[in-house]
């Protein structure tokens, strides 16, 4: 990423339109930061420092205090991660329906750990903090979609939960 | 079982806005901008003595009374804390997704009983599905009149707008969420003042939980008395209880406050899985100190759950059963405030990190009878010394387990290894 932005901006016309549409919302342009994040990370899958910079113009605010926003935040990322985002939720409920059977599964499949993705770009894994479907463990969010919930992974039948969890994934 | 009004009727989709209304919907925000003036409103809440569902509990009608009369220089708002992320709680989303356009209204009638121009729903990042369901209940509610310039044919305008987190737990602290909203890192701020007094964008806030506007709609209809007979004189009402971990049944379920904790378990979750034993319960999410079985015949009320030396808190039960290990459920939640203390207090951002790795070398066996006194002194340092009550919670929820289970740590300890071999892992 060089430091000085150079050629075309890498928000596309549609991501400035609906960032603008959130503008409208507020008393102040740059409580739509959250949501426009959201969107930039919905198109390009991460939110680079040329993408901030860009943001960070249309609200009228500095691209560090983008940046502090992006870093704080533990869903946005800042470098590209897999086409799909395994976050396993590895909090108390979830632990206790066996998550960590779940995560070492997915680990041993895909040849990679919590933080890594795999060398096609296909698959990053993630352990995250409570989604909040305590009562649907083990619980698996894949990007920013509907969860995947009653996730086990223990037992004999362990490996064909984890094909049937990635046929899932797709 | 008691009667429902939070959830909709199993098998009953409640979702678009005409089957809502075809089973009383909006009746009562109709009444409430109609018939009554917004003094009234507040009125009838304080005196339903309905408390917030958020956590805190503190009284709605109390809360609201706080915002200044209209007419000053700075227009009011109401801030909706739609970032459910207390672990083990999971209801406000039963709410949003379930019954979203109950939600609305009770919105809209709180928004009208605080003067406020706008409500702003703070939806965590994650919920997605509850994200669609309300955009989708907005559009319909506007399309309706019920939303927007004179809404329900008054000469008032008040709208409704989502908002998104980004996965932040501290962003469910009220002034880590006002941060959030107007595009900061979600830190708390520093009180006084008060969000009424000085809230999003520096104008009066109110900030209420999903859960508890969702009351506002049952109250305006069947009235504060009727309210009050459903709990106990102190914490009255149905309320969700979300039951999670070793149980047969887990999930939500809407019921009176004071129901005893035992019931929940036993008759509602279908008891301890596999008929195994009872070991331990957290009452109301994490954040709240840890019970052991015998004290699970508490009743599930502010003042029941104080007495045994815990609180209520979001209502979000987890049960363990004799299978599970107590440090490690503690090394699991210390795990979790460490990653989500937001670090601008030294005690908080520091203790956490201690907390994790003394209740990690004691898991691993490699702990001291010392790290056990460490924990205890490093708690007493983060209590009430911190600009929010993350700090306390990462120390109530660590002492807790100690206390509670002390002989379960010494054992790791003098054994140098986990003593309970069918332990979940952390």
């Amino acid at each position: 990423m060089s430091a000085v932005a150079t050629g075309a901006p890498l928000l596309s016309a549609a991501v400035r339109e609906a960032i603008a549409a959130e503008v409208t919302k507020y008393p102040q342009p740059r409580s739509a930061l959250l949501i426009a994040l959201h969107l930039i990370q919905g198109e390009l899958g991460y939110v680079p420092l040329q993408a901030q910079r860009e943001v960070a113009e249309l609200l009228g605010i500095k691209p560090i205090e983008v940046r502090e926003v992006v870093t704080f935040y533990p869903m946005y990322h800042e470098h590209s991660v897999g086409k799909r985002n395994i976050q396993v939720c590895v909090n108390i409920a979830c632990a206790l329906g066996g998550a960590r059977h779940v995560v070492r599964g997915l680990e041993d499949r895909l040849g990679i750990a919590p933080g890594g993705r795999t060398p096609d770009g296909r698959y990053s894994l993630e352990e995250v903090q409570c989604l909040g479907s305590c009562g649907t463990a083990v619980c698996v969010q894949v990007n920013n979609e509907p969860y995947i919930e009653n996730v086990k992974a223990d037992g004999p039948d362990a490996a064909n939960a984890i094909d049937e969890l990635l046929k899932r994934i797709g | 079982m008691p009667e429902r009004y939070l959830l909709p009727p199993d098998g009953t989709d409640l979702r678009s806005i005409d089957a809502y209304r075809k089973q009383g919907g909006y009746a009562a925000a109709t009444r409430a901008l109609r018939e009554m003036t917004p003094e009234a409103v507040v009125e009838v809440v304080r005196e339903s003595g309905l408390r917030g569902r958020g956590g805190a509990g503190f009284t709605t009608g109390q809360k609201w009374s706080f915002m200044p009369k209209p007419g000053g220089p700075k227009p009011s708002y109401l801030a909706c804390n739609a970032d459910e992320s207390e672990p083990g709680t999971f209801k406000d989303r039963q709410i949003m997704e379930r019954n979203p356009h109950l939600f609305l209204e009770g919105l809209v009638i709180g928004g009208y009983a605080i003067h406020a121009r706008a409500a702003y729903v703070y939806i965590r990042g994650e919920y997605i599905t509850a994200f669609r369901v309300l955009s989708d209940a907005i559009r319909e509610a506007r399309a309706a009149g019920l939303l927007g310039k004179g809404l329900f044919g008054s000469d008032r305008e008040f709208d409704i707008h989502l908002m998104r987190g980004a996965g932040a737990y501290i962003c469910g602290e009220e002034t880590g969420m006002i941060e959030s909203a107007e595009g900061r890192k979600g830190q708390p701020r520093k009180r006084p003042p008060f969000p009424a007094v000085s809230g999003l964008w520096s104008c009066p806030t109110t900030v209420n939980n999903v859960e508890t506007v969702s009351h506002v709609p049952a109250i305006i209809m069947r009235g504060a008395a009727w309210f009050k007979t459903i709990g106990t004189p102190a914490s009255t009402g149905n309320t969700l209880f979300g039951i999670s971990g070793h149980v047969n049944r887990p999930g939500v379920y809407e019921l009176p406050l004071g129901t005893p904790l035992r019931e929940i378990i036993e008759v509602h979750a279908g008891g301890v899985r596999g008929g195994r034993a009872l070991k331990a319960i957290i009452p109301g999410g994490v954040s709240m100190p840890v019970l052991s079985a015998a004290q699970a015949d508490v009743a599930m009320d502010h003042d029941s759950l104080k007495q045994v030396g815990s609180l209520l808190g979001t209502g979000g039960i987890v049960v363990m059963d004799d299978t599970a290990c107590m440090v490690r459920a503690a090394v699991v939640i210390a795990r979790f405030f460490r990653h989500e203390t937001c670090g601008q207090c030294t005690q908080c951002r520091e203790g956490t990190s201690w907390l994790y790795k003394l209740l990690r070398r004691i898991e691993a066996g490699e702990g001291t009878l010392e790290d056990l006194r460490t924990i205890d002194s490093v708690g007493g340092y983060m209590e009430g010394q911190t600009i929010c009550a993350l700090s306390d919670a990462a120390a109530w929820a660590a002492t807790g387990f100690l206390r509670r289970f002390r002989a379960e740590f010494e054992a790791h300890v003098h054994e140098r290894r986990c003593p309970l071999p069918e332990s979940f892992e952390p």
